[in-house]
C-alpha cells in the first residue's frame, strides 16, 4: 500500500480508502444487522405467542395443563388431551419410523450399490418434499378407507386384547391415520440425517471391523451404531420434532375429537397443533383465542425443548463438517 | 481328485452359518426399509396423479370457484394467490437470508457465529403453525387479513433454510481465494461482494429453490392470515387471497364430489411445483459443490 501511494494520484487514492473503510464498515454492519435480526426474531415469536396466551395464562393459570375441558360455552379450557395426543402420536411415530429410518439409513451408507445410492437417497428425500397438506389429503381419501377396512380389523382381531386396538375405527379418520402419515413425514427427514452420521464414520476402523471377519450386520451393531449413538438420539428427536409440530396433516386425519387419554389408536384424536389449526375460523370469544395461543406456547416450548436436546447431542459429539 | 477331498468344505455350519443368517436377515429388513420408503414415494404421486387426471381441464385455470355444490368452476384465484404470497416472500427472505449468512461465514468470531447458527436452526424447527399465530398476534390482530401478511409468515419459515444452505456453500469457497483477493488490496467488501459471492451463486438459487419449494406446499401459516377472500383473482397483497394449499386443505373435508375432485387437481399442481423445484435444486447443489470442489 505504501509503496503504490507514491505513484497513484494522492486524490484519488484517498476517496477509494475511504470508500473502502466506509464499505467494510457498512457490509460488516448491515449483515450483522440481519443476523442479530435472526435472533431477534425467535425473541419475539415467543414475545408474541405469549402476550396472545395472556388473558388464558390469567384465567386459568398452570392448571391450564392439566385441565381436560375445552368448552367454548361455558368458556372453560384445557390443554391435557391435546398434550397428550401430541406426545401419543409422536412416540408411535418416533417407535414406528426411528427404527425403519435408520436401517434406511444403513441401507444408503453401507448396502446400497454405488449406481442405485443416490438415486434411492434422493427419492427418500423427495418424501420430505411432499406438501403436508397433500399428504393429509392422501391420507383422507386413501389411507383413511384401508385403516377402517384393512387395518382396524385385522390389528383389532389379532391385538384386541391390548389397550391400543381394542376397537374397531368408526371411519378412517382415527389417531392411528395420523400416526401412519407422521411416521412418513419422520421417515425421511432421520433417514438423511443417519446416512449422513454412518457415512462420517471413518473407513479404518470400519475396516478393522471386517479384518476381524465381522459380517456387514455385526460390523453395524458393533461399530456403526455405538460410534453413531448420539447423532442417531438426535436425528430420531429431529423426526419426532416434525411430528410434534406437524398441524395439517394431522387435522385432515385424526378427527379432532378427543377420547381424553384413551390409548386406543382407533379412535379419533387431537392434538396441539391440530386444535390451533382446525379452529382457525371457529374461535369466536377472546379468551378462547387465547386459549390458542396457550396451546401454542406449550407447543413452542415442547418443539425448542426437542430440538435444544437435538442440537445439544449433535454439536456434543460434534462431527464438524467443512467449516 | 484326491486335492479336492482333502480341501475343506467353504459352506457355513453351525455358528458361522447362523451369523451369516442373521447378517442376511439384517440387511433384508434394511433394503426393505429403503424401498419400502420409496414405495409409499410413488403409491403418493401415482395416487394424486390418476385421480387428478379426470380433474384437469382449462376452466381450472382460468376460472374462480363456483358455488358450493354446482359443477364446474377453476382454482385460478388459489393458483395467482400462491404465486403472488410466494414471490413476495422470496423477495424478502433471500437477501435476508443472504446478509444473514455472509455475516456467519465471512465477519462473525466463532463463538458469534456458533450462536447465530443456533439461531437458525431453532427458528428451523418452529412449528408452522405456531409461526402462523406469531404472524397473527402481531399482524392481524385488529387489523384484518392480507396476503403480504401471509407472506410475512412464510418468509420467517423460508429465512433459515436460504441463510443455512448459503453458510454450507460459503465453507466450501477455498480460502485461497479470499486470501489473493486481499493480497491484490481489495478491500473486504468489494472481496465479498464481486469475489465470494459470484462464486456460490448457484448455492444461493439452491437455497433460494429449497425454500420456495417448502414455503409453496405450507398451509398452516396461511390458515390465520390470509383464510378468508373474495371469490375473484386477487393481486393486491393488501387484500386477502386464496392459496392452493388452502383450496386443498378445506377440499379434502369437503362433502362435494366437485370439490374433492378439484382439491386432487389442486394437489396435482402443487406436487408437480413442488417437487420439480426440489429436483431442481438439488441438481443445481450437486453441480455448484462440484464446481467449488473441484477448483
Amino acid at each position: 500500500m505504501e509503496a503504490s501511494s507514491v505513484h497513484a494520484p494522492e486524490g484519488a487514492l484517498d476517496s477509494r480508502r475511504r470508500r473502502d473503510r466506509y464499505g467494510d464498515i457498512a457490509l460488516k454492519w448491515i449483515t450483522a444487522l440481519a443476523a442479530a435480526g435472526s435472533v431477534a426474531l425467535i425473541g419475539l415469536i415467543i414475545y408474541k405467542v405469549v402476550d396472545g396466551a395472556r388473558s388464558a395464562m390469567s384465567a386459568f393459570g398452570v392448571s391450564f395443563i392439566w385441565h381436560r375441558t375445552w368448552d367454548a360455552v361455558a368458556n372453560h379450557f384445557g390443554a391435557l388431551d391435546f398434550i397428550f395426543g401430541t406426545l401419543y402420536t409422536t412416540v408411535w411415530a418416533v417407535l414406528i419410523g426411528g427404527p425403519i429410518a435408520i436401517a434406511i439409513g444403513l441401507y444408503l451408507s453401507e448396502l446400497a450399490p454405488r449406481g442405485v445410492r443416490g438415486v434411492i437417497g434422493s427419492l427418500v428425500e423427495m418424501l420430505a418434499a411432499i406438501p403436508s397438506v397433500v399428504l393429509g389429503l392422501w391420507g383422507i381419501l386413501v389411507l383413511g378407507p384401508i385403516v377402517h377396512d384393512q387395518f382396524g380389523p385385522w390389528l383389532n382381531s389379532a391385538f384386541g386384547w391390548t389397550p391400543f386396538f381394542s376397537s374397531l375405527p368408526s371411519s378412517g379418520s382415527a389417531v392411528f391415520t395420523a400416526i401412519l402419515v407422521l411416521t412418513i413425514m419422520l421417515i425421511p427427514i432421520t433417514a438423511s440425517i443417519s446416512r449422513d452420521l454412518f457415512a462420517q464414520v471413518p473407513a479404518d476402523i470400519k475396516e478393522g471391523a471386517y479384518g476381524l471377519g465381522l459380517t456387514r450386520w455385526e460390523m453395524m451393531r458393533g461399530v456403526l451404531l455405538p460410534y453413531t449413538r448420539g447423532g442417531l438420539v438426535s436425528a430420531v428427536l429431529l423426526g419426532g420434532g416434525r411430528a410434534v409440530g406437524e398441524a395439517i396433516a394431522v387435522t385432515q386425519v385424526i378427527g379432532i375429537t378427543t377420547h381424553g387419554l384413551s390409548l386406543n389408536v382407533f379412535n379419533t384424536g387431537d392434538t396441539l397443533a391440530s386444535r390451533i389449526a382446525s379452529q382457525y375460523q371457529g374461535a369466536v370469544s377472546f379468551l378462547q383465542i387465547s386459549s390458542l395461543f396457550y396451546l401454542g406456547v406449550i407447543l413452542l416450548v415442547m418443539s425448542l425443548i426437542t430440538n435444544f436436546t437435538a442440537q445439544i447431542i449433535v454439536r456434543r459429539y460434534a462431527i464438524e463438517r467443512g467449516h | 481328485m484326491e486335492a479336492a477331498s482333502i480341501r475343506p468344505s467353504l459352506k457355513a455350519h453351525g455358528r458361522a452359518r447362523r451369523r451369516l443368517l442373521t447378517n442376511r436377515a439384517a440387511e433384508l429388513v434394511a433394503i426393505v426399509a429403503a424401498f419400502g420408503a420409496v414405495a409409499v414415494l410413488a403409491i403418493v404421486v401415482i395416487n394424486v396423479i390418476q385421480r387428478a387426471v379426470p380433474a384437469l381441464n382449462i376452466d381450472l385455470f382460468t376460472q374462480v370457484q363456483a358455488t358450493y355444490g354446482e359443477p364446474g368452476g377453476g382454482i385460478s384465484n388459489a393458483i395467482v394467490g400462491s404465486l403472488v404470497m410466494v414471490a413476495l416472500a422470496t423477495a424478502v427472505a433471500v437477501p435476508v437470508g443472504v446478509l444473514i449468512a455472509i455475516y456467519v461465514s465471512e465477519f462473525a468470531h466463532e463463538q458469534v457465529r456458533r450462536y447465530v447458527r443456533l439461531a437458525l436452526d431453532v427458528l428451523n424447527g418452529v412449528p408452522s403453525i405456531v409461526i402462523g399465530i406469531f404472524a397473527y398476534g402481531l399482524l392481524v390482530t385488529g387489523s384484518g387479513q392480507a396476503a403480504w401478511k401471509a407472506s410475512f409468515a412464510l418468509g420467517v419459515i423460508m429465512l433459515p433454510i436460504v441463510s443455512r444452505t448459503t453458510i454450507e456453500i460459503l465453507g466450501l469457497v477455498p480460502n485461497a481465494l479470499r486470501e489473493a483477493s486481499v493480497a491484490l488490496g481489495v478491500a473486504k467488501w468489494r472481496t465479498v461482494l464481486f469475489v465470494i459471492l459470484p462464486t456460490v451463486r448457484g448455492g444461493i438459487l439452491t437455497g433460494s429453490t429449497l425454500a420456495v419449494a417448502r414455503a409453496a406446499g405450507e398451509t398452516a401459516p396461511l390458515l390465520f392470515t390470509t383464510s378468508i377472500f373474495l371469490n375473484a383473482v386477487v393481486t393486491d397483497p393488501r387484500q386477502a387471497m386464496d392459496s392452493l394449499p388452502f383450496t386443498i386443505f378445506v377440499y379434502s373435508e369437503s362433502a362435494d364430489a366437485t370439490q374433492n375432485k378439484q382439491a386432487w387437481a389442486a394437489a396435482f399442481i402443487l406436487m408437480a411445483f413442488v417437487l420439480v423445484t426440489s429436483l431442481s435444486a438439488r441438481f443445481l447443489l450437486s453441480r455448484s459443490e462440484r464446481k467449488l470442489r473441484g477448483r
